[in-house]
Parts: structure tokens; C-alpha cells; sequence
């Protein structure tokens, strides 16, 4: 095994040449020690500055890589007692870790009951229903004729199907060893357990980035951050509950092949993005992310055969598997949102050519090379460019999908697609948001990113692109909190876990009676660093410590260090010169309890946010008043109604919203759902809800709708009903049949219901089926959600009729009457027989709701 | 057979409420043989083979209303003839204190003829909406009006589609095509000739003479697609009061002037409206008819044939369409499949027959069309008949998945109209359903392949030849 040597001072230390970054362990040490010793006399590898300047300070940054031979001879035994014992500690703790991330998802379940929550989860349930009933081929297969009636929806080509098949597979394992969970169960418990792994996961990141310290405290940071709760707790069965164990988890690996250059870390790292991949369409972030990161390093001059060992066979075996997967496809190799990737990759093999080249050729040679090779790269390059431009601008969103375009361009989605715009994740986070979702860690990140400057490794540089990158889109939706939430994870760790690591050292050193032991109990302040302490250990602690200051100045002297490094290698520090280098003894205690308090006040915050905030399962509701806890169940009253007396083939026409939930809890078909395909679909409904009466049935029955169904939350004040959605179907039904038109549903500018609402308003389907009757409920027509009088009191059907209002009148169901049987005359005389039939039908109509 | 009937009647239609307390009182006695109840089933045989039933169109109870018994001995050709067709007929006053269509949400008749022009109210439980109800619940109704209509009377006929003339003392004048009669008269007898042209509606027979009515006039919506003008008045009819003078010009006139309208309700229910009870009378079917003009004297009306007709179609014993056994199932194969996939070759059936007033025969017709329906027919195509009632055609499923019908809308005139849709899905191909390889894309796996031997090599190359 080739050996490299670094001489620093008179001590050696070496490392193995592939893994520059390995610390030594000290068993390794021992035999090679004398090995060493012999190489310090002939010092034919002595290649003392050989190295990149970044990789030495690696090498420096790496604690524990420090301690002299002599030392880790003596020591040797007792610190593989401390390792294992470390080891164990982080084991449990890492398990507990686990048990937390668990158990903190459950009170969903505990408040409320074990059910799917909110809207995708019951696709994503519906399909995993399907998958373990009918077996990977038939869902791979799947067209869905209850979905988007009448187009269909092939299922199996247009969804991600990571969660179904691992909540399929944990089914059927359990099934297997003879432990009989439903379906459902499985499906609810699936987004806890992979918190847990996505904890473990980040410890494992942080672990490679600054040591299993910081890897312990990022990963109970990410058990109960806010922000990755509200999209797994206990039901909440949606993408992104696997898709974040996916995330963190490809990062880690790439992160380890980036440290090790191991080609098998590689391959697993392809695999990790393909199974990110098959999870959620938030892969593209990795894709991206990566590239950037590499194209850094080639910057920067970090370029090295590992980097090339990690990136390149990412590349092509990632895009392989990711066009595998049937909903990616060829967009794997046609979208901009993957052409970072193979620019980048074209951009390493370059670099690699030349930094090859330049081993082989002689320095005047070499720049002969580099003209040729400048020359005839801009040629090549100037070619790929165009090509690359003609294919783009060939599309005409340029390549980008609208998600993606939205990202790029914050206003892209509100200027051009109202269907984006609409969904309410999509929408920018507000400043509270940042506070409710990760709390403290919105301060300990800065703190973190310092930290990871001091210094600066490949690993380090990448958690920095990945909290600045998830920063930025997390500003733009705040669907992507939930990318931030683990980065900003990472980097509080990192903060939380070297600020305690300073200042319990400080305290050491500076309490009596520890300080003549201090060299036994010093290797155990965390289990990140194991610091020898004796005259080896000495320039290293004053080291760390000299890290610190910077940190909390400011970054001047960071470049002092390498000089300081210089400087050390006569040092002979005494203990009075690095007792200066330490905090006083008040300050680290007073520092040590507000991060206590700081962290205590994290926990209490995310209990909290588990218990109260993010628990809700949104289809069973409940509120609190003076007469104690009301729970309202109304979407399962409904759904449960349609199931047991509408025909099987009946087609229930409603807001996409509740498309999901009708043909997962109702089982009928739905004319639009939570899947946005078709915008012109849905714009058709959109269109139906703001039309008058007539022209709603008309496209009604034109799709064959035989119910419509509407929430109102006007009774009970449920905001998040269909009134308060109805601009949004104006606007998207507007934006394909211009005949709809915003200005005509506001009153100058503004969005009323009341009697200032303009005709258009009160005339449209939507208020209609709405507010008929609800004059009845309380004599006024008294709106609790908008707080108004409504405008339009007594509501005449002509159309629909109304079959069945739930118990608190927030899902109201109307059924389309069926075409008038005769056809009347013109002659309209004797008003009062007229309104007598009239009137007697209505009295029919009314009977027939037997809940009020 | 018969017990099939039986059932079916039973079953399927809910006008024959006493036959289901019938059956329930013999199903209630268990005790009783298997066979005394097939006797008692077989013997209701006859009772239940008048009720309307989808398999058995044609009425058999029908309410008649009279303001006056005495239209039942005026009006009694009309209503022998119905009675010698097997119509039970039940003479009521309109102002009857217990008359009731209906007894425990059962209707207990099939058709009503409503020989009531004056009547405001009529007795017992029935009103305009209890009519209206009926001809909802899909039952025939035949409605005669005179210059003495009521208010309920014309209402009926708005609510179906007719407009009497407003002018409640105008009536049909016509003072070229007016019957011949021994005195002048105001020339409110008036002849017509003008009919529809169908057989179905009318019958085979051609009307050789002439109608005589008397009567008032109503108009039509021409928008309304529901109602057919059956007799229209000649170019110079107008409607007026004959008694006074004409101060303004009036708004009914010519062959706008509709005297007898029949309608075909969506559900299939059929109506006829006239504004003359005398069409029905002994007296006008009886007598002589001569044109004024005309030299032809006929020696009887056309009104009893024509009445008689009218009243064959009105009560479903002619133009009745059914279509059963939609069938289709994949070129090769006779099972009725769940889905088919794009591209498939499909063959799709379907049996049409017509009602002859006591049997189903074959309905013959080369128009008949099915599509192949979403949103928009993708397919449409005429079928092949076998002059046995079956219809067929096959053809190739588009190249478009969703869900799709097959779609039969027949409406022709006179016919009750056909609309049978079945739901469809039609899926995409399965992963394993395309071209395992593909001719022209052998460079592609030629490259590959010559890429991975090429490879391969480099390799031993590489590691071994240092």
C-alpha cells in the first residue's frame, strides 16, 4: 500500500494514499510505527508540502489523526477501551434517537385515531391497496378509469412509486412472518419508522462532515424538527416521508465516497438516488446540488480522484436507473432539470484529462497541450452549447417544468399557472414560519456554517451549498422548508456540538483539582474528538481553541492558521499559554446553561408543534369552546354516504382537492383529483363552479357528473372550504375559457360574499349550492368563516338538487335533476297555479334531508 | 313463459301495486304447496298481463274523466273501440270526491283521458301536479279541450308544451276549408287534411277523408323538439270569436294553428292534446264530410280512423322500440371482457324490437348507429342488421385510452327513443405489450453491445499487458 508522509514538525504521521482523509486508528499505528520510524531515517517519502494545502489542514482537522506515535503507542490500550465504550454510548443514544423520532410522530394517532391523513396519503393508501392485492405488475400496469373521468389516469406511469412499494414490501414482510397488519396500518406507521432512519441517516452525514459529536446532535435535532413532522407523523403517508431518509441518506453516501473514494460507497450512492428518485420528484434538488457542488470543488482546486469517484459513476448509473423508473423516463436525459449534471460531467472529464496530462508531460509541454486542448475544447464546447440551446429552446417552457421554473422564478407560478399558485404549499413561507418550523436552528445555523469554514473540507463545503441552496428555495416555496429542515439539522448540530465541545474543555482546564487529571478524562469530552493530553496533544488543543475564537470574532484569522500551523512546529506551548486560549470559566458555565436552555426550549417547541400543530389528520376536525371538545367528522359522513347509496359508476364532480379522498374513501369516480395533469380538466370544473346554473349542468352532464359535492365551512367556520378556494377555480377556470372573468366575482377589487357581491358572484354555481338552504340554519345566513351576512339569502335550485348535508353542513352533496321530462309552453298566465306546483316540489325537495 | 311474465311484471314496474299484495299474501302463506301457488300465479296470469310493464308496453287501465256522464254515451264509438281493443276503462266525474291515481304510492291506471274542458278542480286528491306527476311517472294521457277550457285544463296543456289561444272565447274559423253542412253556421266546423306524415303515428292506412273539427286553436313552440304537430289547420284558419268582430288582427292564423298535437315526453310517455271534444263525438265520426269548395262529398270522416290511430300510438300499441342485449366482446372471443386495450378489434351487438300491440317483432332499419363515446364519438358506425332484431358491427377500438361508452341514441319520429350507453375503459399497452426489439433500432443495440466487448477488452488489456 502506498504511503504518504506528511512530516510536520519532527513528528510523522502518514496516511494511506487513497484515503488522504482517514484518520489513523491506532491499532493500525502500532505495527506500522516502526515502519514509520525507519522511514523518518531514510525519509525517503517525506513529502512534506507535497500535498494540497486543503488536504493538510484535512489532515489537521481531523483530531484524533494528530497524536504522535509514541503517544498512541502508550495509550493504545485504554483509548480502544474508550472507542468501544464511545461506540456503545452512541449506539444506545443513536437508538434512543430512533425511539424519539418514533414516538414523537404518534401523537396523531394517540389524539385522534390511526388513519391516513389530509389528501395524497389516500391516493398514495389507494395505491398500495391496490399493490398488494393485485402484485408489482399489475400496478406497474394500472389504469385508473375512477380517476380524471373520462380520460383515466395510468397510475403506474405517472406516480413515484418509492412509498408505495415500501410500504408494500414492509406489508408484506410482516405478512410473511405471520404478523397480520392491514394495509392501512402499515401505511400509517410507514412515515415514523422512516424518521427514525432519517435521524440515524444524518447522524451519518454529520458524522463524515464533523464527527460522530455533531452527528448525534444533528440527528436528535432532525427527530423532532417542526418542519419534517408536520410531513410524517403518524398518517401522514405521503412522498415526502420517505423521500428525506432518501435525501440525506444519497448525501451521506456521496459524502462518504467523496472522503474515501471508495467505488463501492459509489454504486450505493446510485442506488440510494435511485430509490430517491423512485420517491419523490424533489430528486432533481440532488441533481443539482451535487453538480454544483462538484463544479466548487473544480473551482477551488479540490479536484482529485475521489471527487471524480464520486461524481462520475453517479452520473451514469443514476441517470440509468432514474430513466427506469416509468414516470422519469426519458426526462431523465431531456429536461434542463438534468443538464447540470451532464455539463458538470463533461466539465470533470476535462479536468481529469488535463491534471493527467499534466503528470505525463513536462511543464513546457504541458502548456503546448493546454492551447491545443483550450483551442479545440471551445470548438467542441461551443458545438455541445449550441446544440444544448437548440434543444431547449425547442420547448416552449425551455426545457423547465413549472415547478422547477417557479423555483428559478418566484413569480413565475403566480404570473403564469394559477394551478401552481393555488396549492397552498407553493406558496412563499412567511417570516413566522421560518420560527414555527425550525425555531432555534434559524440561529445556530450561522454558527454552523462558520464552523464549517474552520476549516474548509470538501465534506464541510457541501453541507454549506446544501444549507445555502434549500435556504433560497425554501424562500421560495414553502412546500421546501422540509429540504431546509435537514440541512439547517446538520448545521445546528455542527454549531451546538463544537460550542459544548469548547466549552466543556474550558471548564476543564480551568476547575481545580481536574486539571492534574485532565489528561485521562480529556479524551472524553465528546466522542467526537479524543484528545491525547501530552506534549503531542498540546499544539493541537491551542489549535482547536485558536479555531474557536474566530468563530465568535470573526474570520480574520482564519487565515493566520496556516502560519499558526508553521509557527507551532518548535512550539513548546507551557500550560499557562493555553490556559489564555481558553474562555473563563463564568462565561463557558453561563454559555453552557443558555445552550441548555436553548435546547430545552427547542424540545418543549417541538412537542408542541407535534402535539397540537401538525397532528391534525385534517379529516376529522376538532375544536374546543366552552361546552367542551366538538369533533367533526363530516368528510367521512359524506364519503361514507356516497358509498353506500350512489351507484358504483356514478361520477362525483367536486373541487380537485377532495378528488383523492372520494375515490379512496367513497369509491366513486372523480372527474378531477389531486394530480395535476390536465389543467384544461380541471379549468372545466373550475369553469362549472363559476358558472350560472344552467351552463354548470350543462358541462356537468356533458362529463357524464351525476353528484356534486361542495364543503362548506360557513356553519362551524371551517376557512379552509370552497368559497375561500373559489378564486382560485375562477382564475384557473378563466385562464383556459376566457369567458370567466376574475373582475366580474369582486367588488372593486375585493373578494365579498355579502350583499355588495356583484351578480356574477351570487349567481354562480358555487354560492349557490353553498348557501342554499343555510338561511334556514340560523334565519340570518350568518357566514362564520367570512364573517358576513351572505348576500343571497333565498336560493332557488333549478338544476341540482339537494341530497345530503352532513351534520355540521360541511360537505353538502347535490345531485344533478335529471333533464326536464316535458318540455313547457310559452303562455305564462295564472302565476297562482304555477307557484303552487312550484312550491309544493320545493317542500318535496326539502324533505328529503332527514338531518334537519 | 307465463311465470316469467309474471315476475317480470312484478318486478320491474311499480304501477301493479295490488298483484305485489297478491303475491305477498300467497308468499305469506308458506304453508301452501309449491303448486297451489304456480296455480294462483298462472291464474293472476291474465290480470297481470294488463299492467304496464317494460315487456308489455301497452296500456290497459285507462281513467276517463267526464264533466258530464252523458259523453259516455255521445262519445261512445270512441270509446268502444278502445274498450274492444282490451282497454279497461273507468268512467269517472272529474269533480268525484274519491278520485285518486294513485293508492300507497302505486299508481292504479296506465293512461287518462281527460274529456274535461270545463272543469276548474278536480275532485278528490288529483290537481295539476297530480297529472303532471302521472305523465312524469311515464303514463299516457289523452287531453281534449273546447271553447269552454278551464284554466286547470290549459295549464295541463302549457305544462306539456301547448298553448291554447289566450282568448278564451276564440275559436277555430275558417272560411274556406269549413264543412258543408246544411246551414251556413259561422264556419267554425272547419275540415282539415293536413297531417303528419307518419305512418307510425297515424298507421299504415292512409286517412282517406278528411277531419272534422270543431273546436279551439293552439300553437307550438317550435324550439320544443317533445311535441309534434299531428293535424294542422289550413292557410286561411284563423282564431277569433266567431260572436263578435274582429277589432284586432288575430295572433293564431294559418297552418301556425296546430289542432291536435301529440307529445313525446323524455321518459317516453306519450300525450295528445286537442282543442276539440266534439272530434270524439258520435255525431262528427259519424257524419258526411264535404269540403266547402270542394266537390267531393265523403260519406263519413275521417275522424274515426284517425282518433282510433292517434289513440293506438298514444297508448303504446304501435312505435314502441325496445333494445336488449347490448353485447361486445373482442374479434375472437365471446366474453364480455372489462377493459379493452388501444387498437383492439371489437364486435358490439345489440337486439332492437318493436312493439305490434300484442308481441315483440324485429325492428328492421338500415340507420341504426352506435358510437364509440368519450367526450366526442371517436367512432361511429352504422350497424348491420339480420332483419331479426339483431344489430352488429365491429371495428377497431381508437388509438386513445380512457373511459369510453358505447353510446346507442335512436330517435326517429313516432318511435319511443332509444338510449343505451355502456361504460368501457380502454388502458394503454402493458409494459410487456410492445416490440421486445425493434428493427430499427438494431444500430442501437449493436453500438451497445460492440461498446461492452470494447470495453471488456481494454480491460485485460489494461490490467495484464504491463
Amino acid at each position: 500500500m502506498p504511503i504518504i508522509v506528511i512530516s510536520v514538525g519532527n513528528r510523522f504521521v502518514y496516511v494511506p494514499a487513497n484515503k488522504p482523509q482517514c484518520p489513523i486508528s491506532t491499532k493500525e499505528s502500532l505495527p506500522l510505527h516502526r515502519l514509520l520510524e525507519t522511514y523518518k531515517t531514510k525519509a525517503p517519502y517525506s513529502l512534506t508540502l507535497s500535498l494540497p494545502l486543503d488536504i493538510y489542514f484535512q489532515l489537521k482537522s481531523v483530531t484524533h489523526f494528530w497524536p504522535s506515535m509514541a503517544a498512541a503507542a502508550e495509550t493504545s490500550s485504554q483509548r480502544t477501551l474508550r472507542n468501544a465504550f464511545g461506540s456503545v454510548l452512541a449506539f444506545f443514544i443513536l437508538l434512543l434517537i430512533g425511539v424519539l423520532a418514533f414516538s414523537i410522530r404518534l401523537f396523531s394517532v394517540i389524539k385522534y385515531e390511526s388513519v391516513i391523513h389530509e389528501f395524497d396519503p389516500y391516493f398514495n393508501y389507494r395505491v398500495t391497496q391496490f399493490l398488494t392485492k393485485n402484485g408489482i405488475y399489475d400496478f406497474w400496469n394500472w389504469f385508473d378509469d375512477r380517476t380524471w373521468y373520462p380520460l383515466g389516469r395510468v397510475i403506474g406511469g405517472t406516480v413515484y412509486p418509492g412509498l408505495t412499494l415500501t410500504a408494500g414490501t414492509i406489508w408484506r414482510i410482516l405478512n410473511s412472518l405471520n404478523i397480520p397488519l392491514s394495509v392501512e396500518t402499515v401505511c400509517v406507521f410507514t412515515a415514523p419508522i422512516f424518521s427514525a432512519f432519517a435521524s440515524w441517516a444524518t447522524y451519518l452525514l454529520t458524522k463524515e462532515v464533523k464527527g460522530a459529536g455533531a452527528g448525534l446532535t444533528a440527528a436528535v435535532l432532525l427527530a423532532m424538527v417542526p418542519s419534517y413532522i408536520s410531513r410524517s407523523v403518524a398518517g401522514s403517508y405521503d412522498n415526502e416521508a420517505v423521500a428525506i431518509f432518501a435525501l440525506i441518506f444519497t448525501f451521506y453516501l456521496y459524502i462518504k465516497t467523496l472522503n474515501t473514494g471508495s467505488l463501492f460507497y459509489a454504486t450505493l450512492n446510485a442506488i440510494a438516488y435511485f430509490y430517491m428518485v423512485c420517491s419523490w420528484g424533489g430528486y432533481t434538488f440532488i441533481i443539482n446540488l451535487i453538480p454544483m457542488h462538484v463544479l466548487l470543488c473544480i473551482v477551488t482546486g479540490r479536484y482529485s480522484s475521489r471527487l471524480y469517484i464520486a461524481y462520475a459513476p453517479l452520473v451514469v448509473l443514476g441517470t440509468l436507473l432514474a430513466s427506469l423508473v416509468p414516470v422519469v423516463g426519458f426526462n431523465a436525459v431531456m429536461t434542463s432539470e438534468h443538464f447540470a449534471s451532464f455539463l458538470v460531467f463533461i466539465v470533470i472529464h476535462v479536468v481529469a484529462l488535463v491534471y493527467y496530462i499534466k503528470g505525463i508531460l513536462s511543464a513546457k509541454m504541458f502548456k503546448v497541450a493546454v492551447t491545443l486542448v483550450v483551442s479545440i475544447g471551445l470548438v467542441v464546447c461551443c458545438a455541445v452549447i449550441a446544440v444544448l440551446i437548440a434543444l431547449v429552446a425547442s420547448s416552449p417552457t425551455m426545457g423547465w417544468s413549472g415547478r422547477s421554473l417557479s423555483l428559478l422564478d418566484p413569480t413565475y407560478a403566480s404570473k403564469y399557472i394559477p394551478i401552481i399558485a393555488s396549492v397552498s404549499e407553493h406558496q412563499p413561507p412567511t417570516w413566522p414560519s421560518y420560527f414555527m418550523d425550525i425555531n432555534v436552528l434559524a440561529f445556530l445555523v450561522p454558527a454552523g456554517i462558520i464552523a464549517c469554514f474552520l476549516p474548509l473540507s470538501d465534506a464541510s463545503s457541501f453541507v454549506i451549498l446544501y444549507i445555502v441552496t434549500s435556504v433560497y428555495f425554501s424562500g421560495v416555496m414553502v412546500r421546501l422548508m422540509l429540504v431546509l429542515a435537514p440541512a439547517a439539522c446538520i448545521m445546528s448540530g455542527i454549531a451546538l456540538s463544537q460550542a459544548f465541545d469548547v466549552f466543556t474543555r474550558s471548564i476543564k482546564f480551568q476547575l481545580p483539582g481536574i486539571s492534574g487529571k485532565s489528561e485521562v478524562d480529556a479524551g472524553e469530552t465528546s466522542s467526537s474528538s479524543v484528545v491525547a493530553e501530552n506534549d503531542a496533544a498540546k499544539p493541537d488543543k491551542s489549535e482547536e481553541t485558536l479555531k474557536e475564537r474566530p468563530s465568535r470574532k470573526n474570520k480574520k484569522k482564519e487565515k493566520g492558521q496556516v502560519e499558526k500551523a508553521n509557527v507551532e512546529k518548535n512550539s513548546t506551548k507551557s500550560k499557562i499559554e493555553k490556559r489564555l486560549l481558553v474562555l473563563p470559566l463564568e462565561a463557558s458555565v453561563i454559555a453552557l446553561l443558555l445552550l441548555v436552555f436553548l435546547g430545552a426550549f427547542y424540545v418543549v417547541h417541538c412537542v408542541w408543534a407535534a402535539a397540537e400543530a401538525y397532528s391534525a389528520p385534517s379529516i376529522v376536525l376538532t375544536s374546543h369552546s366552552n361546552d367542551g371538545l366538538h369533533v367533526f367528522d363530516d368528510f367521512r359522513e359524506a364519503y361514507a354516504w356516497l358509498r353506500h347509496n350512489t351507484e358504483v359508476d356514478d361520477k362525483v364532480a367536486s373541487w380537485w382537492d377532495y378528488g383523492y379522498q372520494t375515490t379512496a374513501m367513497a369509491n366513486r369516480t372523480v372527474i378531477v383529483d389531486n394530480n395535476t395533469w390536465n389543467n384544461t380538466h380541471i379549468a372545466t370544473v373550475g369553469t362549472a363552479m363559476s358558472s350560472p346554473e344552467k351552463a354548470a349542468w350543462e358541462i356537468f352532464n356533458s362529463l357524464d357528473v351525476k353528484y356534486v359535492l361542495v364543503v362548506f365551512g360557513g356553519l362551524v367556520g371551517y376557512p379552509s372550504d370552497d368559497i375561500n378556494k373559489f378564486l382560485w377555480m375562477v382564475r384557473i377556470g378563466g385562464g383556459v375559457f376566457p369567458h370567466i372573468k376574475e373582475p366580474d366575482y369582486l367588488r372593486d377589487g375585493q373578494y365579498r360574499i355579502d350583499s355588495q357581491a356583484t351578480p356574477t358572484m351570487l349567481n354562480c354555481l358555487m354560492y349557490k349550492l353553498s348557501y342554499y338552504r343555510f338561511v334556514d340554519s340560523d334565519g340570518k345566513g350568518f357566514d362564520r368563516v367570512r364573517r358576513t351576512e351572505i348576500g343571497k339569502k333565498y336560493i332557488k335550485l333549478t338544476h341540482f338538487e339537494e341530497v345530503f348535508t352532513t351534520h355540521h353542513w360541511m360537505v353538502r352533496i347535490y345531485k344533478l335533476k335529471p333533464p326536464k321530462n316535458r318540455i313547457r309552453g310559452k303562455t305564462k298566465k295564472s302565476k297562482s297555479k304555477t307557484s303552487t306546483t312550484s312550491s309544493s316540489r320545493k317542500s318535496g325537495a326539502r324533505k328529503k334531508n332527514p338531518w334537519h | 313463459m307465463g311465470i316469467c311474465i309474471v315476475l317480470f311484471s312484478s318486478l320491474s314496474q311499480s304501477r301493479s301495486s295490488y298483484i305485489f299484495r297478491i303475491l305477498n299474501s300467497t308468499g305469506a302463506a308458506e304453508r301452501m304447496t309449491k303448486l297451489s301457488a304456480l296455480v294462483a300465479a298462472v291464474s293472476l296470469l291474465p290480470i297481470l298481463c294488463f299492467s304496464f310493464s317494460p315487456e308489455n308496453p301497452t296500456d290497459r287501465r285507462v281513467l276517463v274523466l267526464l264533466d258530464d256522464l252523458s259523453l259516455k254515451s255521445s262519445h261512445s264509438i270512441f270509446f268502444n273501440s278502445l274498450k274492444s281493443r282490451g282497454f279497461d276503462l273507468d268512467f269517472k266525474l272529474a269533480d268525484d270526491p274519491k278520485l285518486s291515481l294513485q293508492r300507497y304510492g302505486q299508481y292504479l291506471y296506465d293512461a287518462l283521458i281527460l274529456f274535461t274542458p270545463s272543469t276548474d278542480r278536480f275532485g278528490g286528491s288529483l290537481d295539476l301536479a297530480g297529472v303532471l306527476d302521472f305523465v312524469d311517472s311515464g303514463h299516457d294521457l289523452i287531453l281534449a279541450a273546447d271553447a269552454s277550457a278551464s284554466d286547470l285544463i290549459r295549464n295541463i296543456a302549457t305544462e306539456c308544451g301547448v298553448d291554447f289561444d289566450e282568448d278564451s272565447s276564440a275559436m277555430v274559423i275558417d272560411h274556406k276549408s269549413y264543412a258543408v253542412t246544411e246551414t251556413e253556421g259561422d264556419h267554425t266546423l272547419i275540415v282539415s287534411d293536413d297531417y303528419i306524415q307518419s305512418d307510425v303515428i297515424l298507421g299504415s292506412t292512409k286517412v282517406e277523408s278528411p277531419i272534422l273539427y270543431k273546436g279551439i286553436a293552439h300553437s307550438l313552440n317550435a324550439a320544443n323538439s317533445l311535441v309534434l304537430k299531428v293535424l294542422s289547420a289550413s292557410p286561411s284558419a284563423y282564431s277569433a270569436n266567431p260572436s263578435s268582430k274582429l277589432s284586432n288582427p288575430p295572433l293564431l292564423i294559418g297552418s301556425a294553428i296546430s289542432l291536435v298535437s301529440v307529445v313525446q315526453a323524455r321518459n317516453n310517455a306519450r300525450i295528445m292534446i286537442t282543442g276539440s271534444l266534439d272530434m270524439f263525438s258520435n255525431r262528427l265520426l259519424r257524419s258526411g264530410v264535404q269540403k266547402a269548395g270542394d266537390s267531393n262529398k265523403y260519406s263519413k270522416s275521417g275522424n274515426e280512423q284517425f282518433v282510433t290511430e292517434l289513440s293506438k300510438w298514444v297508448f303504446h300499441e304501435r312505435g314502441h322500440l325496445k333494445a336488449v342485449n347490448l353485447r361486445h366482446h373482442k374479434v375472437g372471443e365471446t366474453d364480455e371482457p372489462a377493459i379493452y386495450r388501444i387498437n383492439d378489434n371489437l364486435e358490439f351487438s345489440v337486439q332492437i324490437y318493436e312493439w305490434s300491440g300484442k308481441s315483440w317483432g324485429p325492428y328492421v332499419a338500415n340507420d341504426v348507429q352506435v358510437q364509440f363515446y368519450m367526450m366526442s364519438p371517436y367512432v361511429l358506425k352504422t350497424l348491420f342488421t339480420d332483419q331479426k332484431g339483431l344489430y352488429h358491427t365491429s371495428f377497431k377500438v381508437p388509438d386513445v385510452y380512457g373511459v369510453f361508452q358505447f353510446k346507442v341514441e335512436y330517435q326517429r319520429l313516432g318511435y319511443t327513443s332509444l338510449s343505451l350507453s355502456k361504460q368501457i375503459p380502454v388502458r394503454p399497452f402493458k409494459h410487456n405489450e410492445y416490440e421486445r426489439f425493434i428493427t430499427t433500432a438494431f444500430p442501437y443495440y449493436g453500438a451497445s453491445f460492440i461498446t461492452m466487448a470494447g470495453f471488456f477488452i481494454f480491460s485485460i488489456f489494461y490490467l495484464y499487458n504491463k
